[in-house]
């Protein structure tokens, strides 16, 4: 039991109970078991979008452009589907994540072969992505009537009673569980996270990886972006515009350190969950959602400050140093 | 995100004073920001006239403010993504201010004031709790912006008093406003802070390598606190003068300018990474990005096309040295 105590997930879990306690005490029908499966679906965009921030960010990356990625490939295959209706649509989300898989390998190989830092590079994409967006569609919106009723259906079909939507999040979580702890890449993620100058002696290629972390995020990033547009019915230059912070929010929370090398599937997905606990509590307690950006700010901030005590490295401190940890 | 890979090579020949100037990046970037400048006048019929140039310098003088604190701050090794955020809670102060009847004098103090204590808050967090930077001010942005939102909602604060909305929209002289002014006068003063001062000195110093600032006697973290009590300020500044300009405040007002900030100082020549960069550079490319924005406006280019402009620009403009070396380095 001391042990498990350990892990900063099994806090934020404990949380996340305590959050959904608390509003239950206010009213009740929010702990229904149908309630909370609700309150999943609704955070599984962010929390699919969170594994792939988090590998990134295990290699002393960040990217922002991935709600970018999102918007723009949202907006390819949803005109696809409004031009070619018979298209079918799985074939349409795998051609999203292929869509999403080239624009994060653009920016792994800026980082990889220019070796330019990672925030420019996606800084850059962010605004060029999104811009993109707005050439291809003219500006126009694609609306729920101009999509086929399959486009918005698949990610509402219910299996065992739940969304597919929600059993796609599930996957993800096990399939990077897989990749991150089973995998000879998941162990280079860390790797290189943790010391990437001993990771380069262990034989692996630094910059490669980063790639691979590029690309891998982008997928996520472009099957998302069918995913959002099927589950918000509308295709805009404007969806999940800002929304790369909340993504990083999330993993931050779950306890990813920007620094690289420290960070779990379970946290990132935690991290998530906490946030869509959050959005989702505030109607049922009526406070004014005008609140849940100043509550989540605040969440990053507390979840920075408790992670930071954990990280610290217990040392021999010679001079009474400040900044040396980061650099 | 410091890079293994990111070893300096020492010369064995120091190129001339002259020949490092001419290859320097400030000399990239003018001969950009002059072709820019061509192509303009070119493109459209309307843009060589005194009042067009001047129109030019209200797109991007608030936010070069704030990219003169942010380069030093980025020198420094940290980063500041609230600046947008602190705009809007100034914003939102100065609006409560003006409900209670405060005049024009003390809305811009409490203006100023707001970022000043936003910007010490970042710095407190920073360097008192030795946390990251940029996930400190990801968390600050939104709540920042958060109470914002919370005090105005979906409403605004109009009704500015006429005498406030000089800082945004009056002149100085002629074509020249004073939000120009004040940004020349700024740039000077941060020219001499960073280049001239043992206090730039120092930003350097940490930028490079914080370890050996603090054993040589650098106060690292008190540096750094007021590093971001002046990225704080200017962000105040920057508020008052576009709350001045638009006359009137909403919760998303300036919304994404932390990106558009970061981009002025890494087109201007500082490495994202901290050590390295000059103020001259950010001022070039502060008045490349205006020139680009504005140029494009006048052809009826959308906003959001302009910043695929300035994206690519972004990208380009730091690539292409890289390419440059890797194929003289592959012909040697």
């Amino acid at each position: 039991m001391k042990s498990l105590l350990r892990y900063r997930e099994i806090w934020l879990l404990a949380a996340i109970v305590a959050l959904i306690v608390a509003v239950a005490f206010r009213r009740p029908s929010y702990a229904s078991f149908g309630n909370l499966l609700d309150v999943f679906n609704n955070t599984s965009l962010l929390l699919i979008l969170a594994m792939g921030q988090m590998v990134v960010i295990l290699t002393r990356s960040i990217d922002l452009s991935m709600a970018a990625n999102l918007a723009l490939t949202g907006m390819i295959v949803a005109m696809i589907n409004a031009a070619f209706p018979a298209f079918p649509v799985p074939l349409l989300m795998i051609l999203a994540a292929l869509i999403g898989l080239g624009l994060g390998a653009f920016n792994g190989l800026l980082v990889w072969k220019l070796n330019i830092p990672a925030i420019v590079v996606t800084l850059g994409t962010l605004t060029i992505y999104r811009g993109t967006t707005f050439l291809v569609s003219g500006g126009k919106w694609v609306n729920a009537d101009q999509m086929s009723p399959d486009f918005i259906g698949l990610t509402r079909y219910l299996i065992v009673g739940q969304p597919l939507l929600s059993w796609l999040a599930l996957v993800i979580i096990v399939v990077f569980v897989v990749l991150m702890t089973r995998t000879n890449i998941g162990r280079a993620f860390y790797a290189i996270g943790i010391n990437p100058t001993a990771a380069v002696y262990a034989g692996i290629d630094v910059g490669r990886t980063k790639f691979i972390a590029f690309a891998i995020s982008g997928a996520i990033a472009g099957l998302c972006g069918y995913l959002w547009v099927s589950r918000y019915v509308i295709a805009s230059v404007e969806i999940a515009n800002g929304y790369e912070l909340n993504i990083i929010a999330a993993c931050v929370i779950g306890g990813v350190s920007i620094a690289g090398g420290i960070g779990t599937v379970a946290g990132a997905a935690l991290g998530a969950l906490f946030l869509g606990v959050i959005n989702s509590a505030l109607p049922v307690i009526n406070i004014s959602p005008f609140w849940q950006m100043a509550i989540s700010g605040a969440a990053i901030i507390l979840a920075v400050i408790f992670n930071a005590r954990s990280e610290r490295k217990h040392g021999r401190i010679i001079l009474k140093s400040q900044e040396v940890g980061h650099g | 995100m410091n890079e293994v890979r990111n070893v300096r090579h020492i010369p064995d020949r120091l190129d001339n004073p002259l020949r490092s100037a001419i290859f320097s990046w400030e000399a990239l970037l003018i001969v950009v920001a002059v072709a820019i400048f061509l192509a303009n006048s070119f493109a459209s019929p309307y843009f060589l006239n005194a009042w067009s140039l001047s129109d030019l310098t209200f797109n991007f003088t608030e936010k070069a403010l704030i990219a003169l604190a942010m380069a030093l701050l980025i020198i420094s090794g940290e980063i500041d993504l609230s600046v947008a955020a602190i705009i809007a809670l100034a914003s939102t102060t100065m609006g409560l201010a003006l409900q209670a009847g405060v005049d024009t004098p003390g809305l811009v103090a409490i203006g100023i004031l707001t970022g000043l204590v936003c910007g010490a808050f970042n710095g407190f967090l920073v360097t008192a709790l030795k946390l990251p930077s940029i996930v400190v001010t990801i968390g600050t942005m939104s709540l920042f912006r958060g109470i914002s939102f919370i005090i105005l909602g979906d409403q605004a604060f109009k009704g500015y008093p006429e005498s406030f909305a000089f800082f945004g929209q009056g002149y100085v002289w002629w074509v020249v406003s004073f939000e120009l002014v004040l940004f020349l006068v700024c740039a000077v003063i941060y020219y001499f802070l960073l280049h001239r001062t043992n206090f730039g000195r120092r930003v350097f110093a940490i930028g490079n390598n914080p370890v050996a600032a603090q054993f040589s006697g650098v106060r690292v973290a008190r540096i750094k606190f007021v590093l971001f009590c002046l990225t704080g300020l200017m962000s105040g500044i920057a508020s008052v003068l576009l709350t001045s300009r638009l006359g009137s405040t909403r919760p998303s007002i300036a919304q994404g300018w932390e990106l558009e900030v970061i981009t002025m100082v890494v087109l201007g020549g500082v490495n994202i990474l901290g050590g390295s960069g000059s103020i001259l550079g950010v001022v070039i490319a502060a008045f490349i990005m205006g020139l680009v924005t504005f140029g494009l406006g006048l052809l009826n280019v959308p906003g959001i096309v302009m910043s695929i402009f300035i994206g690519a620009l972004l990208i380009l403009v730091i690539a292409l040295p890289i390419v440059y070396g890797m194929l003289r380095r592959s012909r040697a």
